[in-house]
């Protein structure tokens, strides 16, 4: 072991000082201690410095105006008062013309119709977890719905359908954004003109009201995102009693919430982050507590694995397992999952199927590439246009199952005539070469050097001969993964490559899209590099041939746990497949804090109710400035705090908030807005929503903090009083009034639009790019 | 005052027999035999053709990274003399006699030999012994994949000789500022940070990871100093702006220089020309510039113009019309106007010229005074060719049934009026008074009936296949229409002027003859330096290749565990071949010191947090400055690879891999100092340190002939270097 060297080694120079050991082992210690306890407010001791405070003779304080934490007795009264007012008014915001407009709007036509297949229990396949849609189902439900609406297009009227309880739940969720928001500034802060400043922002935020409205995923989301955050920062202020009732309390409801953020979608990762982050400085804290033996440490670590990660993990998983078992039908997102999972589903041409296990010359099969949504082996009528390689018939990757997905294997030589049912079988064999007919047009599978459409390096595949005769193009050699010369072949189990004999380039799907002419299909191509990658691999998944005898598919039951990897890999595929067409006019993240662009969610002409998602601009344009004030007073507080200025204990407490409070806050925006640069998939302007709460909570704090630094900067405490009152007026003001101006945008314009002088919204119109 | 008179003048000169002894091993092991072989090797079939343009000094543009590294290969060829004249065409191909081969890879070569010394300075400048610094030197000399990277024409070696270079002058720097600020060294070494961070940032955008790292560790420093009473404000002050001076205005105002240098050699119009703007075509010699050179600047009502879309993706186009007229039922039976064809055509053609018409007037020739044409104006297009106005309507596009059919507008008498009338809006105005320019404005066509904006609708790759380019009866032209609702910015929508005159006949027969002849008038119009510098860096910056697959490419996962390799040349007829592959034992131990460090690091900050100090203090603080340049090193290096969506290859792992490489002796004299507490388990560690350098050196010697190319090895020699399967060492049929 090391050598202990206690109290005679120097304090490293760490920014955080660990609290005074209880008993001092030496002296030199204690100085230190002694010297530094008035610097260094106790740990979570916010009522306790308030409670110094008021003792202290306010004339003495630097700068003097002692009463600005004063007011808090006559709040802490208001608080009940202020917090039911919040929530009544952010209720009355969200459910005011909530039925209107009486037709799909946006996105509810995917969440919607999701919400739909639960109820109707039809499998279906989508890029976010399950959780979200499971509860859009469930308010559905329960609300009366039928599930027989098919959410087809935006604009679709709802006509008798029940959509009130899906709009509703959604809303009720968005409604509680508004409290939480409330509650946590007020924690982090202690000052009630902060946490309602954050409040009314969030009540009278165009956007957010849009967002919460309609049947979308993002009220769900943004719920339990706060519901994380506000527990995260009321089990902080607990951590004076820790392992008490409300600890455990709010510990365990901070994972049932991480729970739910990441299972509505996989956003919620980032507020997973920062708890994650926010408890590893607070277990480095309590390591650094030398009064606090390790067995209690580890206690402490221990109810933070268990709260915040296996709590979390089995509700994720859990919710998964509803999923599946829900979803017991067959439906439109079968053909993006393997083979073996589809045999699960009720309707599914695999339910239940029996097949000839080995592969046999004459046989008609389906051909799955193995790249997760990887698609059937697919050839249709249809020629490449000029200019594409030769115009032969094409051959892709198709997501569906369809007739023309059907091959027959074949020898190389044509002679035997396999339909001949006296025939003897002759089974298929590892490293044979084989011919595959397409069924419906017979023509053969073949390559040649000529550039694939899309991946240029590769070669072209098409449909080549007339009813089968072909030419050496059309010869493949069959090989399975990891097994000997000779060894028949498995259906579903085998993972099969075909390389092209002529050329030596191996069969694969590459994942991109085909334009029009390919009917949206996937690109398949011949690739010369020989990589092992699952887009050269392939499953036969059908296989019909009347003289073999078929067993039963149960066999390849997969278990959950195969089940749910399998699922997250195909989701993670969809994601990173939503990219951006070419030339399609995309929203950027550097879009979003300026309020650049919003997105239509109803209505394209003056006739009709229109809706457009757009924040606030009042509100946005001064979040967007508090965010740069926040970092000059952050950054001037810790130097000051640095260099070792004596500041009086009112204006240390309020930078311990500036610095801790904000900065759990600002580190929230960053990690909601930040890795949006990164994404290489499709982006909309909804996404940085999540990141603009955060960013309203620092408003409230910033200003809060601001007013409270320029008020204790004036000399007469009433002055100082009558800054910090009027500031917050005027900001709540300016907000109203601004929500005033723009409510239409979130409770529907009918008329001209604004580009048009008469209409009554065209002196808003302050950006051009905003169409409204 | 003559004091020298009095006294000799006395030289002490002290030399480090290690750095020198050091410093000539690299430059052998780096040189020799550097023209060996007289073939193409690897990517020098890419970064050639540069060398070549710059040679010949024809403008390029390269999305690869920005240029100063291309101008050091370049100055390689200016002293060896070499006239650009080969074709860069393929891996393996002779070199004829006027390519100077050893001079074109002598640069990367010294940088290569360089990083030997700077790697046993940067030891010693962390404090750490000459023996652990001798080792760290050594085991950077015996790296194979450095030597064959350092060998011939390409960037990673010079890169990675800047990045040491800076780390090694900010630690100079730091040590110096231990007992004396603002002294002649520490400004020397400071700015040698800057400068050295700013000519890895200009050879490849990856040196900004490291400048990035050293930019926190300064201000980490820098934090420090802010909590030390002894500093007064003002010097505080004073240091905080001689490091911003050093570390930021210093680097981006030698960044700015590379391109000045670069956009002042490379004068000349050349193959890339068409991606730029006409603007700055023009500002070149040849090309586009032979043609613009005098044309009128201010397009006024009787203009004759030809109008470029100004998105140039994926080939430059036109605004065209001709006789045709759109088909009255497309193949899918939708109805079209029928009236003769608008599209973008990417050639030249006298189709391509426009007359500019005021609505109020009748005469397409340009009053005296001209009148110039102002944003926001109303304007009628007219084709010069056939007289006709350009018009859209509500009538489906051709292709893209979402936007109107754009035509030039012939009057069937069956109710379909003419809707002519255009706003022009100069996007890139600087008032709302401004006029319109030749070539400099960028402008959008408004329709002024329905607001659709003129557009033309290119894929941004395989513009041919995408759907977009229309068939049999338009000629495959791009297809123009106008686009309804206009939906943000996109640079489709814009289109500038770049032939120009005015217009002086009144016939249609007259105007003909005119139009066919070439245009001739004198105003010139030169781009300043920051214009063509944004707009050069902004274009390296989102020109975007298509993404290739390459035999060799590799994930940034098979790095670590060195799980492929990349045949750099093979010998046309014997069995010689050059691969780049690591030294298997170095990137072993490099890695396991990387794990050791962190377990320790680990260890060792949990136990001070109990107030348990296993090492002493000084110990732990070299602990931990050279795990943040070694590991900070290779994490900053290695870690974005993973966000990249380019195509990778192993050598991009290489700057990584020296700061892990250095990593090694810090572990080893760490154990060995503070682990090993008795003599005897001291000299066993001692043992084994040279049974494993002996091993390393092993390695060497065993792959060194796949890392020079020479000697030729048999199928079975060249069978058994195949250590891993993955390995890919090229062996001939017999």
């Amino acid at each position: 072991g090391g050598s202990r060297s206690g109290s005679a080694a120097p304090v490293p120079a760490a920014l955080h000082l660990p609290a005074c050991p209880a008993p001092p082992p030496s002296s030199a210690p204690r100085m230190r201690c002694a010297r530094r306890t008035p610097r260094m407010p106790a740990v979570g001791g916010a009522q306790a410095g308030s409670g110094q405070l008021r003792r202290q003779d306010p004339r003495r304080l630097l700068g003097g105006p002692g009463g600005l934490f004063r007011p808090a007795a006559p709040f802490a009264a208001a608080r009940p008062a202020a917090l039911a007012l919040v929530t009544l008014l952010s209720f009355a915001s969200r459910f005011y013309r909530l039925p209107e407009p009486p037709h799909v709007c946006w996105d509810e036509t995917h969440f919607g119709k999701m919400g739909s297949y639960y109820i109707n229990r039809t499998f279906f396949f989508d890029v976010h977890p399950p959780l979200g849609k499971m509860l859009i189902g469930l308010a559905g439900y329960l609300s009366g719905y039928d599930g027989t609406f098919p959410f087809q297009k935006p604009g679709d009227r709802y006509e008798q359908h029940n959509y009130m309880g899906m709009r509703g739940f959604c809303a009720f969720l968005g409604s509680c954004l508004v409290p939480f928001a409330y509650l946590t500034v007020l924690e982090l802060t202690k000052s009630l003109p902060a946490a309602l400043l954050t409040a009314f922002i969030l009540i009278f935020d165009t956007g957010c009201i849009t967002l919460s409205q309609y049947i979308l995923l993002d009220p769900i989301l943004l719920f339990f995102l706060m519901g994380a955050v506000l527990s995260m920062v009321k089990w902080n202020t607990s951590a004076d009693r820790p392992f008490s009732t409300s600890w455990w309390f709010w510990l365990s409801l901070t994972g049932v919430n991480l729970a739910g953020a990441v299972g509505v979608k996989f956003v919620g990762l980032f507020v997973v982050l920062l708890v994650g982050l926010n408890t590893i400085y607070d277990l480095w804290d309590l390591l650094g507590n030398l009064s606090l033996p390790l067995v209690v440490f580890g206690k402490h670590l221990l109810a933070r694995v268990l709260c915040l990660i296996l709590l979390p993990l089995a509700l994720y998983t859990a919710t998964f397992a509803v999923h599946f078992t829900v979803l017991n039908k067959s439906g439109p997102g079968d053909g993006f999952f393997s083979s073996a999972f589809q045999s699960q589903l009720i309707g599914n041409n695999l339910y239940n199927a029996s097949v000839p296990e080995y592969l046999a010359y004459g046989s008609v099969v389906t051909m799955k590439n193995l790249r997760m949504a990887g698609g059937y082996l697919h050839s249709h009528w249809h020629l490449y246009p000029e200019g594409v390689g030769s115009r032969q018939q094409q051959v892709t990757a198709y997501l569906h199952k369809d007739m023309n997905n059907l091959w027959i294997i074949k020898k190389r030589d044509l002679d035997t005539d396999l339909s001949d049912p006296l025939s003897p079988v002759e089974f298929v064999r590892h490293r044979d070469i084989i011919r595959l007919e397409h069924k419906e047009t017979s023509r053969n599978l073949h390559s040649h050097q000529h550039e694939a459409p899309l991946t240029r390096k590769h070669f072209q595949v098409t449909g080549y001969g007339i009813n089968g005769t072909g030419d050496s193009n059309d010869f493949w050699r069959i090989e399975v993964v990891g097994r000997k010369a000779g060894k028949l072949i498995k259906v579903l189990r085998s993972q099969v490559r075909l390389t092209h004999v002529a050329t030596g380039c191996i069969l694969g799907s590459s994942g991109k899209t085909l334009p029009k002419w390919g009917w949206e299909q996937v690109e398949v191509t011949c690739s010369p590099y020989l990589k092992e990658t699952p887009n050269s691999l392939w499953n036969f998944e059908d296989h019909i041939n009347p003289k073999l005898p078929n067993i039963s598919l149960d066999v390849l039951k997969p278990s959950f746990a195969e089940i749910l990897l399998e699922s997250h890999m195909v989701m993670f595929q969809g994601n990173s497949g939503l990219k951006p067409k070419d030339n399609e006019v995309t929203s950027k993240p550097w879009h979003w804090p300026i309020n650049y662009q919003g997105l239509r969610f109803s209505g394209v002409n003056e006739t009709d109710y229109r809706v457009y998602l757009l924040g606030n601009p009042v509100i946005w344009w001064l979040n967007l400035i508090t965010i740069g004030l926040y970092l000059m007073i952050a950054v001037s507080t810790a130097v000051t705090l640095k260099r070792g200025v004596q500041l009086t204990p009112e204006l240390k407490e309020l930078s311990r908030v500036v610095l801790r409070g904000g900065g759990q806050i600002i580190l929230g925006w960053l990690l909601h807005y930040l890795p949006f640069f990164m994404m290489g998939r499709v982006l909309y302007f909804h996404h940085y929503f999540p990141a603009m709460v955060f960013s309203s909570m620092l408003t409230g704090i910033t200003w809060d903090a601001l007013l409270k630094f320029s008020a204790a900067l004036l000399p007469p405490s009433t002055i100082g009083r009558q800054v910090y009152g009027g500031g917050f007026l005027a900001l709540i003001l300016l907000i109203m009034y601004s929500f005033y101006l723009f409510h239409p945008l979130c409770y529907g314009m009918i008329g001209p639009m604004a580009s048009d002088p008469n209409s009554p919204m065209a002196g808003l119109r302050w950006m051009d790019s905003w169409e409204f | 005052m003559l004091g020298f008179l009095k006294k000799p003048i006395v030289v002490t000169a002290e030399i480090n027999v290690n750095l020198v002894a050091l410093t000539v091993l690299g430059l052998i092991n780096r040189l020799w035999g550097l023209s060996y072989p007289q073939a193409v090797v690897f990517d020098e079939v890419y970064y050639g053709q540069f060398v070549s343009l710059y040679m010949k000094r024809i403008f390029f543009v390269d999305d690869s990274g920005p240029p100063f590294g291309h101008m050091l290969l370049a100055l390689g060829g200016y002293l060896g003399g070499f006239d650009g004249n080969f074709l860069w065409n393929r891996i393996g191909a002779e070199y004829s006699m006027n390519v100077p081969v050893w001079s074109l890879r002598l640069l990367p070569a010294l940088a290569g030999a360089l990083c030997v010394p700077v790697a046993y300075q940067i030891l010693v400048e962390l404090q750490f012994s000459h023996c652990a610094a001798l080792g760290a030197a050594l085991l950077i000399l015996l790296e194979n994949s450095l030597i064959t990277q350092s060998r011939f024409m390409l960037l990673e070696s010079i890169l990675i000789f800047f990045i040491l270079l800076a780390v090694l002058s900010y630690l100079k720097f730091y040590n110096v500022q231990k007992h004396s600020s603002f002294s002649g060294s520490w400004w020397f070494w400071i700015l040698l940070t800057g400068v050295a961070c700013s000519c890895a940032v200009g050879v490849k955008y990856v040196g900004l990871f490291t400048y990035m790292l050293l930019l926190a560790i300064a201000g980490l420093h820098f934090w420090h100093m802010i909590g030390d009473q002894n500093f007064s404000n003002i010097s505080l002050i004073c240091h905080f702006l001689a490091r911003g001076l050093a570390l930021i205005i210093i680097p981006m105002a030698m960044y700015l220089s590379f391109f000045y240098v670069h956009l002042t050699l490379l004068y000349r119009s050349g193959p890339h020309d068409q991606i730029m703007t006409s603007a700055f075509q023009a500002s070149l010699e040849g090309g586009l510039a032979r043609i613009t050179q005098g044309q009128p600047l201010e397009v006024a009502y009787g203009s004759q113009i030809t109008l470029r879309n100004v998105l140039g993706k994926p080939m430059q186009c036109w605004l065209h019309s001709h006789t045709n007229t759109y088909p009255i039922r497309y193949e899918n039976g939708r109805g079209s106007s029928h009236q003769q064809q608008v599209t973008c055509y990417p050639f030249k053609d006298v189709n391509n010229w426009w007359i500019v018409k005021d609505p109020g007037m009748q005469q397409l020739v340009v009053s005296n005074p001209p009148r110039p044409v102002r944003h926001g104006q109303i304007v009628q297009l007219v084709h010069g060719i056939t007289t006709r106005y350009l018009n859209t309507h509500d009538v489906a596009a051709p292709l893209s049934p979402h936007s109107q059919e754009v035509s030039c507008y012939i009057d069937y008498n069956i109710s379909m009026p003419a809707q002519n009338l255009w706003r022009v809006e100069i996007v890139n105005r600087e008032s709302d008074t401004d006029v319109w320019k030749t070539i400099l404005s960028e402008v959008r066509f408004v329709h002024v009936n329905t607001s659709a904006v003129l557009k033309a609708i290119s894929g941004i790759f395989h513009f041919q296949l995408s759907g977009a380019s229309l068939p049999e009866w338009g000629y495959r032209q791009l297809e123009v229409v106008g686009e309804k609702l206009s939906k943000g910015f996109h640079q489709s929508m814009v289109w500038n002027v770049e032939e120009h005159r005015y217009g002086k006949s009144q016939e249609q027969k007259e105007r003909e003859v005119e139009l066919h002849s070439p245009t001739q008038m004198d105003i010139s119009k030169n781009l300043s330096f920051m214009a063509k510098f944004t707009e050069l860096q902004w274009k390296i910056l989102t020109l975007k290749n298509e993404e290739t697959e390459h035999k060799y490419s590799s994930s940034a996962l098979d790095w670590i565990t060195m799980d492929t390799n990349i045949a750099y040349w093979l010998h046309p007829t014997s069995g010689a071949q050059i691969h780049l592959l690591g030294n298997v034992v170095t990137w072993t131990s490099a890695n396991i010191a990387a794990l050791a460090y962190l377990c320790l690091s680990f260890w060792y900050l949990i136990r001070r947090r109990r107030k348990i100090y296993d090492i002493p203090e000084d110990a732990w603080q070299l602990w931990v400055s050279a795990g943040g340049i070694c590991m900070g090193g290779w994490a900053v290096n290695y870690l974005p690879f993973f966000l990249m969506e380019k195509t990778l290859f192993l050598y991009h792992y290489l700057p990584a891999v020296t700061f892990q490489i250095l990593l090694i002796p810090v572990v080893l004299q760490h154990l060995s100092d503070h682990l090993c507490r008795s003599v005897l388990l001291k000299s066993t560690f001692n043992a084994l340190i040279v049974a494993w350098f002996s091993s390393v050196y092993f390695a060497y010697c065993t792959f060194s002939p796949v890392t020079y190319g020479h000697p030729a090895l048999s199928v079975t020699q060249l069978k058994d270097l195949r250590w891993k399967d993955s390995w890919n060492i090229l062996i001939r049929k017999q």
